[in-house]
């Protein structure tokens, strides 16, 4: 780890500056993914700017959805009431990620931020184009077995390895971010990228950009869902596929369908055909089978990650069954 | 007549020390002026380091050394002319590079923070050469182990099988397993003066790592003092002295100070050890009821190429079945890659994972019940060394864990039984390691308040072994345990060998039962009876009675010569029940139990404890664990605990560990025979094969993972 300058930030506007000013200046919230990194020699920032003392802390009604503060950590997230109540499928999403220490220090902006799982990020003696533009992408033609099917290019196959972001990106968050140039908010679908030929960048945020909070927009998705994670191990694992899923029923038709899933692209990946696909349909076997196969067109297998063309349909299938009632979670 | 206090639960005497943290490890001992060593890996994989600027690390803050290749001292037991040269990897002594993070440089620094940084400004320039990671790709470069002088096995007619009226021919696949328990390897070492050294260390033999540093530093054996009372656990990763050790001690001479090596997690990965990665071909051939006729079974297993490792993956199949023929031949193939070690049923449990799956295919190519099949099969005597068994009650673990796992519901047609979306299957797989007995000495001290300390230089690597020691001190003598002690771990103690192959209650036991024997017998001579007296004993009033301070007994022990007339071994039988989901391939293994024929128990509770403990490693065998290297940089992509998955208590099921409890009327006086393989052994087979029952998909390449499962 190198030498770097350790500033506590006591509000957002200081906090902005810091990071705006100097392009290896880091924010540091939970530090569960940054520390890991600085440790293995990925990131060596010159400058970390603590952000756990500015008021993102909370999370609060709005009359048309819920805020959640940026650093709100994931078991708090999970755990709220407001959150199990309106959007179950966010709360199902982070108990499935990582383990509960990790959970109670990572936060909700640095969840949306974590950096890919790749070997070849992880390992600064192996090539990799995220970390080192130009070096080359080690997993294209290596151990490729948790990739990309979708979406990826042949200078990054890298997957963005959230299980939060999934469920995210299916409920249509809106990141809310504080910049040098003032405050926007970014919907999720424009936040994390594509890896095209700038690998290096996972997201849309500019220099010093802050996230203050996530909002999510209320909706009819609270009461039929699933996410469903299929991994190594039954716990602590990241996912090889996972599949969030929340239909609007009305008796048995689905007036909508909200499908996303995880491990298979460099973001969170949202399935909008196969959405379209069930709106208006009866819940059954045949007419989610035939949604699974519309979810994969377009998909591309390297490999060793050949098995995901199989287990990415079969687990957005059991997970609109488990969703659906047809299935026991 | 004194009741039979042995097998009665006891729990763990350092239970509350060690759940309380008041138990001490070989990192946590603190000395004044105690400094921290810190590896520099090599990041070609073989090679030589043509030059080390150490410039930068030697003065960033705190450093006090840095060794290389280039300054190191001598470590005399590295050199050709050394009385007992050191085996394997010689850190520092030469230039060469053999594998992927072979440590190239050590450095010493205040804190390990310091150090930590410093090692990373510890520069290296290499000349690379080509180098070979790729194990299916060289496995035609196997060779005969021992330089060709390693013996094949043939009983009867090789590959017989071949003409039989229903074979199986089929290749099995175990993955590097890598070490890791719990507590990462850590030495703390210092001298007094040059002749004298005092070490901290993880050690599953206190006697072994004395020998190793001795040989090593060219030192009297009394003169090197190793320490192991706690050791978080080791599984065979520890039963020798790595390189890494004797760098630690290296360095205190170096630098004057305690010093105190810890290894990364990610240091683990390739440096203390695996289970080696091995392909084995396995032909079963029998006739239309269920008789074999033939067993052929082969092993490829990895190496590296500066040291050999070999283990006994084809040896059960020499002997767990009854079959006129019989033959087995073994390669390993040197790779430029850490060398393996022994890991729990090291050999046994990779060839039992062959052994038991190709019977149970054999099994539904015949359509004949696995266990009806195993019985079918039943050796009666040890075919391989034609002698009878010393006791085996391998029939009796069939039928008690046929009970408890419910085979009767098992369904022969895989596939067909369903619990809502999740296939149900059953499987049994059956393992046996050989119960060995050691030459162990103990002394027993009797004070004058009738309390008991026995001393023994074993150790206790997790399986709660001076427990078990005052169990059977307990029984012989006739006292509540609470009144006994017994001191291990240190190689100032009684010699007793390492602990390792299941020996240690069969070993040090005896020396213990013997002891507290020879005690008795003297109190009664003291008292004027017959030595062999059953009367009971009041300690405290004899010792009065003889106006001692108190009585101090040795013994040394060691089998008879009536052991060579009989075959001993431990066995046994796990049942796995298992739920598949069909479309995810999620895998739940529901329900585990253990039938073991290991003797006599010693401790029902400890013992319990350590059949499960086995079970979960078998577990983390068959569903998680897997080494991945890319053999394009020669290098594992999954060293570190994020990506290579032990199993989490989410993956354990209920185990439940059974058994039969019959001692052992040859091996030694207690009648035991060792259960800390036999626990591991037969668990992954029982898996697959549950599996298959379950889905109709046969895996042959462990860890079974969802990917592997998919219809
Ligand atoms: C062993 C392990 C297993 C894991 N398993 C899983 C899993 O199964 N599923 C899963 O989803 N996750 C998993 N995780 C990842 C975990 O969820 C992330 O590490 C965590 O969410 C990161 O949050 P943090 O607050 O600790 O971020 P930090 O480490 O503090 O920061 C991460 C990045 O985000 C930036 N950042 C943080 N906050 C902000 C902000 N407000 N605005 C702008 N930038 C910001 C930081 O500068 C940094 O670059 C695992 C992690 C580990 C170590």
């Amino acid at each position: 780890m190198n030498q770097f300058q350790y500033n506590k930030a006591n509000e957002p506007h200081s906090a902005v500056k810091l990071v705006a000013k100097d392009p290896d200046a880091h924010f540091l919230a939970g530090g569960t993914n940054l520390i890991d990194l600085m440790k293995m020699g990925v990131v060596n920032p010159t400058k970390l700017v603590d952000i756990n003392h500015l008021p993102f802390s909370k999370i609060e009604k709005l009359p048309h959805g819920l805020r959640i503060g940026a650093l709100v950590s994931n078991s708090d997230v999970a755990d709220s009431e407001l959150v199990k109540a309106g959007f179950p499928l966010l709360s199902q999403a982070i108990n499935a990620g990582a383990s509960p220490q990790l959970r109670n220090m990572a936060t909700v902006g640095g969840n949306l931020m974590q950096r890919t799982r790749c070997p070849y990020f992880f390992d600064t003696t192996l090539p990799c184009n995220k970390r080192k533009p130009g070096s080359g992408c080690g997993a294209l033609e290596g151990i490729n077995r948790m990739h990309a099917i979708f979406g990826a290019s042949d200078q990054c196959i890298a997957v963005n390895p959230s299980d939060m972001n999934v469920a995210m990106r299916a409920l249509n968050a809106t990141v809310h971010v504080s910049g040098p140039k003032g405050a926007r908010g970014i919907p999720i679908a424009d936040f994390h990228r594509l890896p095209g030929e700038q690998p290096e960048l996972d997201n849309t945020l500019k220099n010093g950009e802050l996230i203050t909070a996530v909002e999510l927009p209320y909706s009819a998705f609270n009461k039929n869902l699933s996410y469903l994670k299929i991994r190594d191990r039954t716990s602590y694992a990241f996912a090889l596929v996972s599949a969030a899923v929340a239909l609007h029923l009305e008796g048995e038709t689905i007036k909508e369908a909200r499908l996303a899933m995880g491990g298979v692209a460099h973001k969170p990946w949202r399935l909008s055909a196969a959405e379209e696909f069930l709106k208006g349909k009866m819940v059954s076997e045949g007419n989610f089978r035939q949604a699974a196969q519309i979810a994969m067109k377009g998909a591309k297998a390297y490999q060793y990650n050949q098995f995901k063309l199989k287990l990415a349909p079969n687990t957005l299938i059991q997970s609109l069954r488990i969703a659906s009632g047809i299935a026991a979670s | 007549m004194k009741k039979d206090t042995i097998g009665e639960p006891l729990s763990r005497v350092d239970g509350r020390l060690k759940v309380t943290g008041g138990a001490k490890y070989s990192g946590e001992y603190k000395f004044p002026g105690l400094t921290y060593a810190v590896l520099v890996p090599a990041t070609i994989v073989n090679g030589t380091v043509t030059a080390v600027d150490i410039k930068a690390a030697k003065y960033a803050p705190g450093v006090l050394a840095v060794i290389t290749p280039f300054n190191a001292e001598k470590v005399p037991g590295y050199q050709p002319d050394a009385k007992k040269p050191v085996k394997g990897l010689k850190l520092f002594n030469d230039n060469q590079v053999h594998f992927n993070g072979q440590p190239i440089a050590l450095v010493i620094a205040d804190t390990f923070e310091r150090a930590t940084y410093a090692a990373t400004l510890v520069k290296a320039t290499y000349q690379v050469q080509p180098f070979e990671t790729d194990f299916r790709k060289n496995i035609d470069k196997g060779v005969t182990p021992n330089a060709g002088k390693y013996k094949d096995y043939v009983r009867g007619e090789a590959d017989a099988y071949k003409n039989a009226q229903v074979k199986i021919e089929q290749e099995y696949i175990q993955p590097s397993e890598m070490h890791n328990p719990m507590e990462l390897h850590v030495t703390t070492a210092y001298w007094e003066g040059d002749n004298k050294v005092t070490v901290y260390t993880k050690s599953q033999g206190v006697m072994s790592s004395q020998r190793a540093i001795a040989a090593a530093f060219n030192l009297e054996p009394q003169n090197v003092l190793i320490n192991a009372r706690f050791v978080g656990g080791a599984f065979g990763s520890s039963l020798r002295t790595w390189p890494h050790e004797i760098a630690a001690v290296q360095a205190a001479k170096f630098v004057k100070h305690p010093v105190k090596l810890t290894l990364t997690r990610e240091q683990m990965f390739t440096l203390v050890g695996y289970r080696p990665l091995t392909i084995q071909k396995i032909g079963l051939g029998a006739t239309a009821d269920g008789k074999l006729t033939g067993i052929t079974h082969e092993s490829h297993s990895q190496t590296a190429v500066y040291e050999e490792f070999t283990e006994n993956a084809v040896n059960v199949s020499r002997f767990l079945y009854q079959s006129p023929n019989v033959n087995t031949r073994y390669k390993v193939v040197p790779l430029h890659i850490g060398v393996p070690a022994p890991m729990r049923g090291p050999g046994e449990s990779t060839g039992a994972y062959a052994l038991e799956s190709a019977l149970d295919e054999l099994s539904y190519a015949l359509n004949i019940d696995p266990i009806e099949l195993r019985l079918r099969n039943y050796a009666d005597i040890d075919q391989e060394r034609n002698l009878p068994w010393s006791s085996k009650h391998l029939k009796e673990c069939y039928q008690l864990g046929a009970d408890r796992i419910g085979w009767a519901n098992r369904s022969p047609k895989p596939g067909t039984i369903k619990d809502g979306d999740w296939l149900v299957g059953y499987g049994i797989g059956c393992g046996a390691f050989g119960a060995y007995r050691g030459h162990a000495e103990a002394k027993l001290k009797l004070m004058a308040d009738g309390s008991i300390n026995i001393q023994s230089a074993t150790t206790d690597i997790g399986p709660g072994t001076n427990t078990a020691m005052i169990v059977i001190a307990a029984d012989v003598l006739g006292m509540p345990a609470e009144k006994i002690t017994f001191d291990l771990g240190n190689s100032s103690l009684p010699p007793a060998p390492t602990q390792g192959g299941s020996s240690t209650v069969s070993s040090v036991g005896s020396a213990v039962h013997d002891v507290c024997v020879a005690l008795r017998q003297k109190l009664y001579t003291l008292q004027g009876k017959p030595r062999d007296s059953m009367d009971e004993i009041d300690y405290a009033a004899v010792i009065k009675e003889q106006n001692l301070p108190y009585l101090e007994i040795s013994v040394g022990s060691e089998s008879g010569d009536n052991a060579k007339n009989y075959s001993m071994y431990s066995f046994s039988a796990h049942f796995a029940k298992v739920y598949v989901h069909p479309l995810t391939g999620v895998v739940k293994i529901k329900n585990l139990i253990a039938v073991v024929d290991a003797g006599k128990i010693v401790n029902q509770k400890t013992a319990a404890s350590q059949m499960k403990g086995g079970a979960v490693g078998g577990i983390g065998m068959a569903m998680t664990e897997e080494a991945i290297i890319d053999n394009r940089f020669g290098r594992y992509i999954n060293g570190n605990f994020a990506d290579y998955h032990v199993p989490v208590n989410a993956d354990i099921p209920q185990i439940e560990a059974v058994f039969i409890n019959k001692p052992d009327p040859v091996i030694n006086p207690v009648g035991t025979k060792g259960i800390g393989e036999i626990s591991l052994i037969g668990v992954a087979p029982a898996i697959a094969n549950a599996v298959f029952n379950a889905t109709g998909i046969r895996v042959r390449d462990l860890p079974i993972t969802p990917d592997k499962l998919l219809s």
